[in-house]
């Protein structure tokens, strides 16, 4: 006992990586190499820094849903939600715009968070004081967020008003030091909810509440103010996502993020996140993000397989994924 | 061996055994959970197996009945080996394994449990007639007066267990072996279930008996096995082997007491100790009617009663962790009201749940993140966590409660249950509760360990805490606490201090609506 007690305090792992945590990041080495002997401009810069750019929206509002499916959670209207955030955004620029013109970007990014912060917590709260399953809860504001948009595009587009178009561009299309401002973003939004998941009281509790809900109450947590901010983080991470994607498609329409739960959700396992809750990786899921880019873009650039069965092939890497938890579980 | 040398039990005796185990072994990935035992089970006998936790209890059971095939050894059924691929082949040979957890489906009524998996059916079609009348035999032979169509969530704990043993009796059985089956009982739903237990031998059943309560092995058994750390120590004829002496076999060496010396009464000075806790005309919904109980500075409280008394219900309510209507609440004389554990944390009053896997520990985790879960914003005031303070706090509580581990990355569910409860322990005392709760503090956990929890509980008021026990052990609670309360039914049913303490007058409380606090308080 003596000696254990005297062992030099270590601390316990968070940024630092184990054997188990290890699997996304070597699936995402294999697939560079397999991407690399199926065609070799996989691997050009250019290619590289595409699929990145294009994977930093799922992977921005799979970091929030880690934070969702960690504490027990599932949230499936970010979809829906994004395309929300993006249709409220622009239409409150367009409507900025005349009067105090490309100030109505800034603004329009504070509309954006603050949408997305409500939508979040208003899943929030039917979840928590509605107690009402996360599944059907999110089920619901996705369709009612879905319908939204469509309503507020009249089944249309909506797009952003020509006047800010150049100025809103390099949001998705710049780069500082050659790196394109989308990886940026995620980078930055992963280091903070890194350090939000691993070293702090709050990442400790959404952890507790997601692995033992009972174990948490008995601790003097509060379970549903955790459930509900992490919620709200996704809204966050939501907003944050869409005030990216605003300059790439210039418009919002009822198909806007149209599957994009299916992608987050299969981000965040395979990025080794227990959809059970209780466990949670930020970098995984990141690592999970950019899989998921890299598979259709080789779908795009080899022949084997229709990129229209872009969707089936994640839906099967979802199911996969989850076979191989059950197993290490084991 | 320190033992004295025992009555060896005669190797040739009138029975001849129906299942005979030779030198079992088993191995889990090079690690040696078993070695070298050899017993046998006749009919019309009880043959207790005893041993602590991780002695390897459970492993021989399972090895007896088909749940794990040995790495060595042989069984032995009439006399011919056998190998058991699978507890249906053993269960067709007549064994049957009564489980320590209630495993039956809720949802679903008293027959179609007992029939789960072997369904009589005619051309395909469910015989619900035949099922129904054959579960009702059954459970008429064990005693039990459940209608065989009522739902299993709605019948008592006591019962759920006579349904599963009703099940696992179900067609001939010649050996059943029996995994702790008072553990989930209170003391005088204990007693119908060990005549049921008789009755089984007396009809020439051989029996398998494992058990934790020592009383209850010297009350029941014929002869009993003793193991530690996987090995045989011996078996014994039960004639004179008392509890005491059965403690010692199965650690190994003497115990002189399991209680730590008592307080000095006077220091406790009766009544006039100032109160440290006192609870007013508390309500809890379903649970607790009009309690008021009053805990002194310094003192050991004893809560005792059956099951369902509402003993845990008072507090958890108290705690904020379920509806409940306080008078009064005051903690060392000034009024209270704990909407969460978290407030009472803050105040000082700590709670230990009797369910330390399901809401104590996360066994999943680590021990560091268990250790402060409890006390994050007293551990880690500034909002980042202090993850070497935090490794401090575990090497201090490793060393202070003696939690042994085999390494500081283990989870906490690969501890044993008395480290776990020690874990337990630590969190709650990280908060520096001067009010301490505990529930069961010693539910499932091994002597050794038991010892050591009720020392430190003594310990921990020797520095001036306050310290309410709830417990279904009897004598634990008349070896540890100073007074004891009894409950029935949603209410205090008695109080009980000094020579008044006994096994008699607490079930006697416990069970009576007779009692009082007149007719058996008081020194």
């Amino acid at each position: 006992m003596a000696d254990l007690a005297a062992a030099p305090p270590r601390a316990s792992h968070g940024w630092s990586i184990g054997w188990g945590d290890a699997g996304p990041f070597l699936a995402l080495a294999a697939l560079v190499l397999i991407g690399f002997l199926i065609n070799p401009d996989f691997l050009s810069a250019n290619n590289i820094a595409n699929v990145v750019t294009r994977s930093a929206f799922i992977a921005i509002i799979a970091i929030g849903a880690t934070f969702v499916i960690a504490s027990g959670g599932l949230d499936l209207s970010v979809g829906s939600m994004a395309a929300f955030i993006t249709g409220v955004t622009i239409l409150f620029m367009n409507w900025a715009a005349p009067s105090v013109g490309t100030a109505a970007i800034p603004l329009g990014m504070a509309v954006a968070l603050v949408t997305g912060l409500a939508c979040g917590l208003l899943n929030g709260t039917i979840v928590t004081l509605g107690r009402i399953e996360p599944f059907i809860a999110t089920l619901g504001t996705m369709g009612i967020f879905r319908a939204l948009i469509t309503y507020m595009t009249d089944g249309g587009t909506v797009a952003i008003d020509r006047s800010l178009r150049e100025a809103y561009r390099p949001v998705y299309f710049g780069d500082v030091l050659g790196v394109p401002i989308p990886i940026l973003v995620s980078l930055a939004v992963a280091l903070i909810a890194a350090y939000v998941l691993y070293r702090t009281r709050y990442g400790r509790r959404c952890v507790a509440v997601g692995a033992n809900e009972d174990v948490a109450r008995y601790s003097g947590i509060s379970v549903a103010r955790v459930r509900t901010l992490a919620f709200v983080i996704q809204g966050a991470c939501v907003a944050i996502a869409a005030i990216c994607y605003v300059p790439r498609l210039g418009a919002a329409t009822p198909t806007t993020g149209v599957l994009w739960e299916l992608q987050v959700i299969t981000a965040v396992v395979i990025g080794g996140t227990a959809l059970r809750g209780g466990r949670g990786r930020v970098w995984g899921t990141v690592a999970g993000a950019v899989i998921l880019e890299f598979i259709a873009n080789l779908m795009v650039l080899s022949d084997f397989v229709s990129e229209y069965l872009v969707a089936a092939v994640q839906g099967v890497i979802i199911i996969i994924a989850m076979l191989i938890q059950r197993m290490s579980k084991r | 061996m320190t033992a004295a040398p025992l009555t060896r039990a005669p190797a040739e005796t009138a029975a001849a055994p129906v299942l005979r185990a030779e030198h079992l072994a088993k191995e889990f990935s090079g690690v040696r959970v078993l070695s070298d035992v050899s017993l046998d089970l006749r009919a019309g006998e009880i043959h207790a197996v005893i041993g602590e936790n991780g002695a390897g209890k459970s492993t021989l059971m399972r090895l007896l009945s088909g749940y794990l095939k040995p790495s060595e050894g042989t069984l032995f059924l009439d006399g011919a080996p056998v190998a058991f691929h699978a507890p249906k082949e053993a269960q067709a040979a007549g064994i049957a394994l009564v489980h320590q957890e209630i495993l039956l489906a809720d949802a679903l009524t008293v027959t179609e449990n007992i029939f789960i998996g072997r369904e009589i059916a005619r051309f395909g079609r469910l015989d619900e007639r035949a099922m129904r009348a054959a579960a009702a035999a059954q459970l008429a032979e064990i005693g039990c007066k459940v209608s065989p169509t009522a739902l299993v969530r709605d019948i008592s704990l006591a019962n759920r267990q006579l349904v599963q043993i009703a099940k696992a009796l179900l067609g001939t059985q010649r050996v059943v072996i029996f995994d702790e089956p008072t553990a989930v009982l209170t003391h005088d739903e204990v007693d119908p279930l060990l005549d049921i237990i008789a009755e089984l031998r007396a009809r020439g059943v051989a029996i398998l008996y494992i058990s934790h309560r020592l009383d209850e092995v010297e009350r029941l058994a014929d002869r009993v096995t003793v193991l530690r750390d996987g090995r045989m120590v011996g078996t014994y004829d039960a004639k004179g082997l008392t509890p005491q002496r059965m403690a010692s076999l199965m650690v190994g060496r003497e115990f002189a007491s399991l209680y730590p010396a008592r307080q000095d009464p006077a220091r406790l000075a009766g009544a006039d100790a100032a109160p440290a806790l006192e609870i007013e005309n508390a309500h809890v919904p379903g649970f607790v009617r009009d309690v008021s109980l009053s805990l002194r500075e310094g003192e050991i409280l004893g809560l005792a009663g059956m099951i369902g008394a509402g003993r845990t219900e008072l507090f958890e309510g108290l705690l904020g962790l379920r509806p409940a209507t306080f008078g009064a609440v005051r903690l060392h004389g000034e009024p209270v009201h704990f909407h969460s554990p978290a407030q009472a944390a803050a105040r000082g009053v700590g709670y230990l749940t009797e369910d330390r896997k399901g809401k104590g520990l996360l066994l999943d985790e680590k021990l560091a993140p268990n250790l402060t879960l409890a006390a994050l914003d007293r551990v880690h005031p500034a909002g980042g966590l202090d993850l070497a303070g935090e490794a401090r706090l575990l090497d201090r509580a490793v060393a202070g409660y003696d939690i042994r581990l085999r390494s500081r990355e283990a989870k906490a569910g690969q501890l044993s249950g008395g480290n776990q409860q020690k874990l337990l322990l630590a969190k709650v005392m990280l908060n520096e509760p001067t009010v301490l709760i505990i529930d069961e503090p010693t539910r499932g956990i091994d002597i050794a360990n038991k010892s050591q929890i009720y020392a430190f509980i003594q310990s921990l008021v020797r520095e001036g805490r306050s310290c309410i026990v709830i417990s279904s052990e009897m004598q634990e609670l008349i070896g540890l606490c100073d007074r004891i309360l009894v409950m029935r039914a949603g209410r205090i049913n008695g109080e009980l201090a000094g020579a008044a303490m006994t096994e008699s007058n607490v079930a006697l409380c416990a069970t009576s609506s007779a009692a009082n606090e007149q007719s058996l308080g008081g020194p």
